[in-house]
């Protein structure tokens, strides 16, 4: 059977080229870098060289600037409570948004416990927080701003810049979980205002459990991880090597390759849908079909409910994910579809088709040809069906 | 594992039994809200003379479970008097599907409440005293 695999927003298929980079530092390399005899050093070297390719992919202006950390979750979790107990003398305030990833909801939440203040802004149709709401929300007591760069759900890209730019001017740090963004949004932190930002390497074809912190010289941060002096005293922990060698290797492939990628998939990702929409009755696209990420498409399909979608798909070797969160334990539609103001109906029948380098045109019309005839099936068995 | 459908769930998910509607059906009951994630309408034929359930057939929106638990208790209820559906329990047709996931039980008792308002709609239009039973962590009927 043909297998199709479309969901590269939760994780991708590691290349070959970072496995073949890490194998070494798992077997033969296996000093601490923290060690200055002959089998810590070249380890040393080979993590600094890839601090320097993360900063090269993300445009930071110093290798200083890049933290490694164990990935996008502790980034966050590093990026939110880091400024927060930092800046704990200057206020207790935090801005974030509705449809943020749960490692920033629940970060939020978490120091919400401590008595810190947290204001959620609420999105539009399309996914997109209103800057007039964000300049109402700042206070005297806000520390920080954290916004995502694009959606995980939907894959639509906020208005960074110009967040940042009020951020600046009111004297408040920003921090933007890109995730979802580096390699597939033209990314560069050189010139975007911005102190703070998440990525992951398993998003890049690179490893798990390894991801970084870009943070902006001179930003006052306090270290969430105490221990040793790894990570110029900001990450305590023996470096994991392998897998930083491997994030390196990501970021170096990921900034040769996104320009011409980033054509390609969404070349790919519109096909896909305009068949969608000539296939299938009664679908909505979920986000803005203009300002989203390359590779995602993020579809309703009325009268249905996902699981049932994305199971049916499995079985005919197609992978994708459900707009619900209903597989992960929890019965309420997506917190992001919820908060865009999608009714629930609708937003239990939704699908996330995430593009990645390995797909083809062929994936996609496996894709519309398998799709429409479990559509049918599915809404021939839903009372909320009307023919 | 937990989490996880058994191979009888995706049976039945797969090649659900008895879907559709019942045109001249003797009783419908009608459960679940799409904020939850499940809607189950099932259909049942009586035999008036012997109260047997002759036929069932249901339309439902919902997970995996939804659809293999509202295939599971047409099943189990055809060819059983009233009196006799009314002891399928949640528990039975969960069992009866060799388990579902813990997240996934409630889609049993949507199962058995739909039967149960089903049945209670036959009663009803035959002037019978309905039945009152309380379900925990289910819905309320529509």
């Amino acid at each position: 059977m043909r297998k199709v695999y479309l969901d590269n927003n939760a994780t991708t298929r590691m290349r070959e080229e970072v496995f073949d980079a890490m194998l070494p530092f798992c077997k033969d390399v296996y000093g601490n870098a923290s060690s200055i005899h002959q089998f810590g050093r070249p380890a040393r070297v080979a993590v600094d060289k890839a601090r320097q390719l993360v900063a090269g992919l993300l445009g930071a202006s110093s290798p200083e600037e890049i933290i490694f950390t164990s990935g996008g979750t502790e980034s966050d979790n590093f990026a939110i409570k880091g400024v927060a107990h930092a800046l704990a003398g200057k206020g207790n305030h935090i801005i974030t948004s509705a449809i943020e990833h749960s490692a920033v909801l629940n970060a939020s939440r978490a120091l919400e416990k401590d008595g810190y203040k947290v204001t959620y802004l609420p999105v539009d149709g399309y996914g997109f927080i209103n800057l007039d709401d964000l300049k109402s929300a700042i206070t005297d007591k806000t520390v920080l701003i954290s916004i995502m760069y694009a959606n995980n759900e939907v894959g639509t890209i906020e208005p960074i810049r110009e967040i940042g730019a009020i951020a600046k001017e009111r004297g408040i740090y920003f921090h933007t979980d890109a995730v979802q963004a580096v390699g597939k949004a033209v990314f560069a932190v050189k010139g975007l205002p911005v102190d703070l930002v998440s990525m992951s390497a398993h998003k890049i074809y690179g490893p798990k459990g390894v991801g970084a912190i870009y943070i902006k010289k001179g930003t006052r941060i306090d270290a969430i991880m105490h221990g040793g002096h790894h990570e110029m005293n900001k990450r305590a922990g023996t470096e994991n090597v392998p897998g930083l060698i491997g994030l390196g290797k990501a970021a170096e492939l990921s900034g040769k390759e996104a320009p011409e990628e980033i054509v390609r998939l969404r070349k790919m990702r519109d096909y896909l849908c305009k068949g969608i929409a000539s296939k299938i009755a009664h679908t909505r696209i979920n986000g803005d079909p203009d300002r989203t990420l390359p590779n995602t498409a993020n579809i309703g399909f009325k009268y249905l409910e996902g699981e049932s979608i994305m199971l049916n798909l499995d079985m005919e070797g197609i992978a994708v994910s459900t707009g619900s969160a209903c597989t992960s334990g929890t019965l309420e539609p997506s917190h992001v579809l919820t908060a865009m103001g999608i009714d629930a109906a609708d937003a239990q029948g939704s699908i996330r088709f995430s593009l990645g380098r390995d797909n083809t045109k062929e994936d996609m019309d496996y894709v519309l040809e398998i799709l429409p005839p479990i559509i049918q099936r599915l809404r021939d068995m839903s009372p909320l069906y009307e023919k | 594992m937990d989490g996880q459908y058994s191979e009888k769930v995706m049976e039945h998910f797969r090649n659900p039994r008895n879907v559709g509607e019942i045109a001249d059906a003797d009783g419908i009951g009608n459960v679940g809200n799409p904020v939850c994630g499940d809607i189950m309408r099932l259909y049942i034929k009586v035999d008036p003379a012997n109260e047997v359930i002759t036929d069932a057939k249901f339309k439902t929106f919902g997970c995996g479970a939804a659809i293999a638990t509202s295939s599971m208790v047409t099943e189990l209820v055809k060819g059983k008097t009233i009196q006799e559906a009314l002891k399928v329990s949640n528990h039975a047709v969960a069992e009866a599907l060799g388990g579902l996931p813990k997240v996934k039980m409630h889609c049993s008792i949507l199962a058995e409440q739909a039967l149960t308002g089903a049945i209670n709609d036959y009663l009803k239009k035959h002037g019978k005293p309905i039945i009152d039973k309380k379900f925990k962590d289910g819905h309320e009927p529509r």
